[in-house]
């Protein structure tokens, strides 16, 4: 199957709203229609990627459950900002995945690559 | 919704099939709905059944065709990781089928 | 090309950081609902457009809001035409 590129710019934290879920949701829907997908975690978004959570105290699915699942949807290139990082005192050896940190510069140019890019 | 008495349980399923408390799930519920389906679960079929019950406690969702012949791929091989091998499994849609038979919810990305 | 639509005013100033940082040459950004607000003329710590980014403000919610802006202001059909012109849009809210 021919398709376009997808880009999920993610930038809502994990439980305070359905967005991060939401946006989850639509990368592994992009993947099962066979359409090659790129995520990229920015602002309040890099926090979904905080290892060791455990929201049943609040009654919501581990959002780190799915994320680990994502190789086996072929979704291979998960990006993150690294000013978004810097401004929460983060570094990339505290996500739960391997991610590729990205320079504000390079953001626009990973847009320019992808042929759609939905901001959820 | 339909009350089901499987093995002296009384078993809730949703209008799809489903089971709607998955803690109930035992094997004897498995072969119960497979007789429904005219399918007798073999040991081919048991490995996926349990295969997707380890998929569901890890990952927290029942996988679509793509990601499912991915995960059996990587555990089961080549040979058996392949939609055609579980097509002659879980006849029509294996993934929604051994999701229900397995006790887990529908998956929701299914085509 | 991008078009890059904004609809977070300055009580959410990381829609805008983050809205700027993908901005590049060639790309439009749209303001609309209370994105608008960064185009007023006397904002400080206000838009820093990269250059050769055209900067747009719906003409509805300008006028809405009582701005006068030093944006180019685009009716609907204008916001239509920039989505059709562009090869791909991204929201920032």
């Amino acid at each position: 199957m021919s398709g376009k590129s997808f880009l999920i710019i993610s930038r809502s934290a994990p439980y305070g709203s359905s967005a991060a879920r939401d946006a989850l949701d639509v990368a592994l829907t992009c993947a099962v229609f066979e359409q090659p997908v790129t995520l990229l975690f920015m602002d309040d978004g890099v926090l979904q990627l905080l290892a060791g959570q455990d929201p049943q105290p609040i009654g919501q699915k581990n959002l780190n459950a799915v994320q680990q699942s994502l190789p086996l949807y072929d979704i291979e290139r998960l990006c993150v900002c690294r000013a978004s990082l810097d401004a929460r005192g983060l570094e990339t050896q505290q996500l739960l995945l391997p991610v590729e940190a990205v320079a504000a510069e390079a953001i626009a140019q990973l847009i320019a690559e992808h042929d759609v890019v939905l901001s959820i | 919704m339909a009350l089901e008495d499987i093995a002296g349980q009384a078993i809730e399923l949703d209008a799809e099939g489903y089971l709607t408390d998955l803690a109930q799930w035992q094997p004897a519920v498995a072969e119960y709905l497979a007789r429904g389906d005219g399918l007798e679960l073999t040991d081919a079929h048991w490995e996926i059944i349990y295969l997707l019950r380890a998929f569901y406690a890890q990952y927290q969702h029942s996988p679509a065709m793509r990601p499912l012949v991915k995960a059996v791929k990587l555990q089961l091989g080549e040979e058996k990781g392949r939609s055609i091998y579980l097509m002659s499994l879980f006849p029509q849609s294996p993934a929604k089928v051994a999701a229900r038979l397995a006790g887990l919810p529908k998956p929701d990305n299914c085509l | 090309m991008t078009l890059h639509t904004l609809n977070q005013g300055p009580a959410n100033r990381s829609g805008l950081e983050s809205c700027q940082r993908a901005l590049q040459a060639g790309d439009t950004l749209l303001l609309i609902e209370d994105g608008v607000y960064w185009s007023l003329p006397g904002l400080p710590c206000g838009l820093e457009l990269p250059p050769q980014v055209q900067l747009c403000a719906l003409e509805a919610d300008l006028q809405a809001r009582g701005i006068a802006s030093l944006a180019q202001p685009v009716d609907d059909a204008g916001f239509v035409d920039l989505c059709l012109c562009h090869e791909r849009i991204v929201s920032w809210f």
